[in-house]
């Protein structure tokens, strides 16, 4: 079993050994004859593959130094925190980028005290539930706050930013990886309008590397370049 | 398909595709010609009409993403902010050409709702997305200032 699968076992078996107290102490509050039969862990699904120039989580089980893996987990997810398709909204100022130069938005908006905007002219004036032709779209279109700039910011930097919850919105690192899973502006970067590159990999790739770095022990480059 | 919109109070059941945008359903099938078309790409602010209360470039709307929401146009703009734009775009007669106004004035009446005292940055930051090709930028700042000055009295 490699470093990676064995954490996860580990996670399914502490969830399994909770459930099955729980089970046995219900069965001793009815007072019935038999106990139940505990459930058996649920497997988990075997990692994705690599995908759309995202490696997957396996091709970093080789790696036995348990810091070197996470490193390197980090590096491949440097791939996706790149991308314009992030980088344009984590800018480094109040104004997003566009495009995949980045260049300035244009109009010049702002981004405004809640990350929708300014008053008068939200996000949402342009940018709706899903991509209309060329215009990109999300749920809840936003700018995080500038405290979460990924813009000219090394990979070092970006890493130990999202890992302190006075810069990441308070976030636990469950709470990280559920954001990167499943949030739906999250996962814009993967279904640009067809004029615009998607992000390396897919979400659910990103979600696992993700997942694999924080379990390694979210080890981050250094912060210099 | 037929779509079901309420704009400016009233119901209409459209037989257009869903991803018409709803510019042309308020233009050319329900005869509502003050919201404009600029540029169609969300870059000029001309068709600005309101979604649930809100600032949406009509251009860039599908007609089926607006739903049950009400739909505001220039035509239907009411309330103590739009009054007060009105009086001060009069007074000042800040059109030249008006092309771009109706886009204009819905932006500045959905500023002063949000923000009914204004800073120069405040309109800057809210009529950024409106284009005057006659460039009455400075008559439309001076207009906002006054129009929320009248809203105080």
């Amino acid at each position: 079993m490699t470093p990676l699968n064995q954490k996860r076992s580990r996670r399914s078996g502490a969830r399994t050994l909770l459930l099955g107290v729980a089970a046995l102490s219900t069965f001793a509050a009815l007072g019935c004859g038999e106990p139940p039969r505990v459930k058996e862990a649920p497997v988990s699904p075997p990692p994705l593959p690599s995908e759309n120039g995202l490696k997957g989580v396996a091709e970093f089980a080789q790696i036995q130094d348990e810091t070197q893996r996470s490193l390197a987990l980090f590096q491949e997810l440097g791939k996706v925190i790149s991308s314009p398709r992030c980088v344009n909204c984590h800018s480094a100022s109040d104004r997003p980028l566009q495009s995949e130069r980045g260049i300035p938005h244009q109009p010049a908006v702002v981004r405004g005290d809640d990350g929708f905007g300014a008053p008068g002219l939200p996000c949402s004036a342009c940018h709706g539930e899903r991509n209309f032709r060329n215009m990109p779209g999300a749920p809840k279109w936003s700018m995080p706050p500038l405290e979460m700039a990924w813009q000219d910011r090394t990979l070092g930097q970006i890493c130990e930013q999202l890992k302190d919850p006075q810069r990441n919105g308070g976030k636990s690192h469950e709470d990280l990886i559920e954001h990167i899973k499943h949030d739906p502006l999250v996962g814009y970067g993967w279904q640009p309008p067809q004029q615009l590159t998607p992000a390396a990999g897919s979400q659910a790739l990103m979600g696992e590397l993700f997942e694999a770095w924080i379990d390694s022990g979210a080890v981050c480059p250094p912060s210099k370049p | 398909m037929t779509i079901r919109l309420k704009v400016n109070g009233k119901v209409h059941d459209v037989d257009v595709a869903g991803d018409t945008p709803l510019l042309w359903v308020l233009r050319d099938h329900l005869g509502l010609t003050g919201t404009k078309f600029g540029c169609g790409v969300a870059q000029c602010g001309a068709c600005t009409v309101y979604v649930d209360g809100s600032p949406r470039r009509a251009c860039v709307a599908p007609v089926s993403s607006v739903g049950n929401k009400p739909v505001t146009t220039i035509e239907g703009l009411e309330g103590p902010e739009a009054d007060a734009v009105r009086e001060a775009w009069l007074s000042l007669q800040v059109p030249q050409c008006g092309y771009c106004q109706s886009g204009q004035i819905m932006s500045a009446v959905a500023l002063l709702k949000k923000r009914p005292a204004p800073t120069d940055t405040d309109i800057d930051h809210a009529m950024t997305g409106n284009i005057c090709r006659c460039a009455t930028y400075m008559r439309i700042r001076r207009a906002i200032h006054d129009a929320a000055g009248n809203l105080k009295k």
